[in-house]
């Protein structure tokens, strides 16, 4: 194998020296950019399909090639791709990895290059999940975030009209007491009030946490990034914890579940609500028994409803031949009316001010108005601009938050882990 | 009492050994409402082929499925030929060369291939073999041979010396020794390396994924993973539906040749 890599190295010092970059085109001369997509719902791939068609028949000369990645490799894909120099133009990922790409210099700053259509019609805090360090003391902003998601509470609706609970709106959401206090009133006899599905604890965890105010991390006037946990930090960890072992509102064989494999528990009755991310809405329309009633119940409200955030992005990469081109395509691509054929696809939430307010976004059916109301909540997620949070979320905090809340652990262990041995793994980032 | 007990296990052993694709085919088969059922069932109570008709609609299951097979033919069929003459030399002629050569093809064995994909793929790209299927069969033949030459010398170890010296004795030259003696004897062991060789290759992921760039080129495992999205959520019906289909080119590989896997053809050879 050793053999082979130094064949492979020498090999690519011959091939660096032989082989010829293929020249850009002409400016009048046609040109296509790829564009790598990570739709995987039958409607998001549809709806992504129908707008590049779309665009392509109107620009004959930039016509776009469409290309599926997956999310379950796409970094180990592009890692490959940009050290090769051989990316996509056009990139779909999320706002967390592109923060370490936009350091090692894979992605085009856009900051200038923003058409002040686009620029506009997307809030700020959304624009702040992909502004990041550049790598070389600057910010910038490294793609355009066009998907969000936030986390509501799916409900068995007779249930919770059997159990005469209150009705919570987007003005009027039930605060976090109230949900404890209805989920134990809906825990009966094979019933659970509520499931926590806690295979991957931590964004869920830190997201929910801002509905207290807790943020996980803090940056001292030298930059320095360090963790902590504090009284605001430790609500929704002990409140969770009361559910499941104080309260026994909550499935304690739940917790090590994906997001989505409570459904059929859920569909069944064993479990009353379900607190998830807005895109599970799918799921449920797709696989809940006829006659089965649910609905879409807004974020729960601590001392605020504030959310962390992350967004779903579309970049263009530094090495593109045809930087222009692709953020005229991106620009397209995320329009208003656009961006609502890719919500509705992906049953997430716009980014775009002219989407939110588009009926089929405010519509009752599935709960896309209570849905898209909740995007109001959400501000970029604290750990989102922490240098190793990556790294402290596999090692750290995981496998932490899954001990606590299997009980094996208090919360003052949870909080000494997290801090002690989270800041010895921020401390190599931070030098 | 002991057939039957025989039989018994052996009954046991073939249930465990079909569970898999008798469960894929039942996945396959269930609406989405089946699929998140509480308690699942062995026969779908509505069975439905909207999950093959979503897998062939939305990919390109035909077209991967036989870029898969030309690539896992090619680098089975080139790692065995290459393979051979190999093994044979390593296993006849015994010297301490040999022996650290073989030492050294099990060592690379435990090498991550993630270290060198991106050279790999430079290598590729600069030959222009990128994104194209020679260059992932290229990339298949090279990392199966060493496992595949270490498997074959020991077929060739197997056969006993003795053979091809009775046939020197009765007149047969090395070629004709090696063609009518020692050759059929290997069959199995051919068998059993194409076997492997061509399994590794279909099921490939890591490589397909690096090399091939372009929809127009993917290879199946690319296709099939499709299926999946964020967070582990995955489309289980289609996902079963193509998956399914996906092992059907093995098993026939394996039902077409698994009768040349028979062994015990040298027992009694060299006996006095």
């Amino acid at each position: 194998m050793r053999m082979r890599t130094a064949l492979a190295a020498g090999l690519l010092v011959l091939v660096a020296g032989c082989a010829s970059e293929p020249p850009a085109a002409a400016p009048d001369e046609p040109v296509t950019i790829k564009f790598q997509s990570l739709a995987w719902q039958k409607e998001s791939i549809a709806a992504n399909k129908e707008l590049v068609a779309e665009w392509n028949k109107a620009n004959p000369k930039i016509q776009v090639e469409y290309i599926q990645g997956s999310w379950d490799n796409v970094n180990d894909q592009l890692v490959t791709s940009f050290e090769a120099g051989d990316p996509p133009d056009v990139i779909h990922d999320d706002s967390p990895a592109l923060s370490g790409f936009a350091s090692r210099g894979y992605l085009m700053d856009i900051k200038d290059k923003i058409p002040a259509e686009l620029k506009s019609d997307i809030p700020q805090p959304a624009w702040d999940t992909v502004t990041f360090g550049d790598g070389k003391g600057g910010q910038g902003v490294y793609g355009v975030p066009f998907l969000q998601e936030s986390q509501v509470t799916i409900a068995n609706k007779k249930l919770l009209e059997a159990a005469g609970v209150r009705m919570p709106t987007s003005d009027d959401p039930w605060t976090w007491d109230e949900f404890a206090e209805i989920s134990k009133k809906l825990t009966k006899g094979d019933t659970y009030g509520v499931a926590w599905p806690m295979k991957s604890p931590v964004n869920k965890v830190l997201n929910l946490a801002l509905n207290f105010g807790g943020t996980f991390f803090q940056t001292d006037a030298g930059g320095k990034t360090t963790v902590k946990v504090g009284a605001e930090e430790r609500e929704v960890l002990q409140r969770i914890h009361d559910q499941l072992y104080k309260d026994r509102s909550a499935d304690p064989s739940a917790l090590g579940m994906g997001s989505a494999d409570p459904l059929p528990g859920f569909y069944a009755g064993k479990y009353a609500m379900l607190p998830a991310g807005v895109y599970l809405r799918q799921q449920v329309v797709e696989q809940a028994p006829d006659g089965f009633e649910w609905i879409t119940l807004p974020p729960l409200k601590g001392v605020g409803s504030e959310q962390g955030a992350v967004s779903q992005t579309l970049s263009v990469a530094a090495d593109s031949k045809y930087p222009e081109q692709s953020l005229k395509f991106v620009s397209f691509f995320l329009n208003g009316s656009n961006q609502v054929k890719l919500a509705k696809g992906d049953w997430l939430l716009p980014t775009s001010v002219k989407a939110a307010g588009d009926p089929a976004m405010t519509a009752e059916e599935n709960g896309w108005n209570v849905a898209t109301a909740s995007a109001k909540n959400l501000v970029v997620a604290p750990f989102l601009k922490v240098n190793g949070f990556d790294e402290w979320k596999s090692k750290v905090a995981t496998p932490t938050l899954q001990q606590y809340f299997a009980n094996k652990i208090t919360i003052d262990e949870v909080a000494k882990k997290l801090v002690d041995e989270g800041n010895k793994v921020l401390e190599r980032y931070n030098q | 009492m002991g057939r039957s007990l025989r039989y018994l296990a052996l009954a046991g052993y073939l249930v465990f050994l079909a569970f898999p694709l008798v469960w894929l085919l039942s996945t396959a088969l269930k609406t989405p409402q089946e699929l998140a059922s509480l308690h699942p069932t062995w026969i779908p109570r509505a069975p439905t082929s909207a999950n093959f008709t979503d897998a062939f609609g939305e990919q390109d299951l035909v077209g991967s499925g036989v870029r898969s097979l030309v690539v896992a033919a090619a680098s089975s069929v080139l790692t065995v030929v290459l393979a051979l003459p190999a093994a044979y030399a390593l296993a006849r002629h015994r010297s301490l060369v040999n022996r650290i050569a073989i030492g050294w093809v099990l060592v690379s064995q435990v090498f991550p291939f993630i270290l060198i994909i991106i050279p790999l793929f430079m290598v590729l790209r600069g030959l222009d073999l990128a994104n194209t299927l020679p260059g992932l069969t290229v990339v298949h033949v090279t990392f199966t041979l060493p496992f595949a030459l270490w498997m074959l010398q020991g077929y060739v170890r197997a056969v006993p010396r003795e053979l091809e010296e009775a046939a020197a004795m009765d007149g047969a030259g090395r070629v004709r020794s090696l063609v009518s003696v020692v050759a059929p004897l290997l069959a199995p062991g051919v068998v059993a390396t194409l076997l492997f060789s061509f399994i590794s290759s279909w099921n490939e992921f890591l490589f397909a994924l690096i090399v091939l760039k372009d929809p127009d080129v993917a290879t199946l495992p690319l296709t099939l993973v499709k299926f999946t999205g964020a967070e582990g959520v995955v489309r289980l019906g289609p996902l079963a539906a193509a998956s399914l289909l996906a092992t059907i080119p093995s098993l026939l590989f394996f039902a077409l040749i698994q009768r040349r896997l028979k062994s015990g053809l040298m027992a009694g050879a060299v006996k006095g």
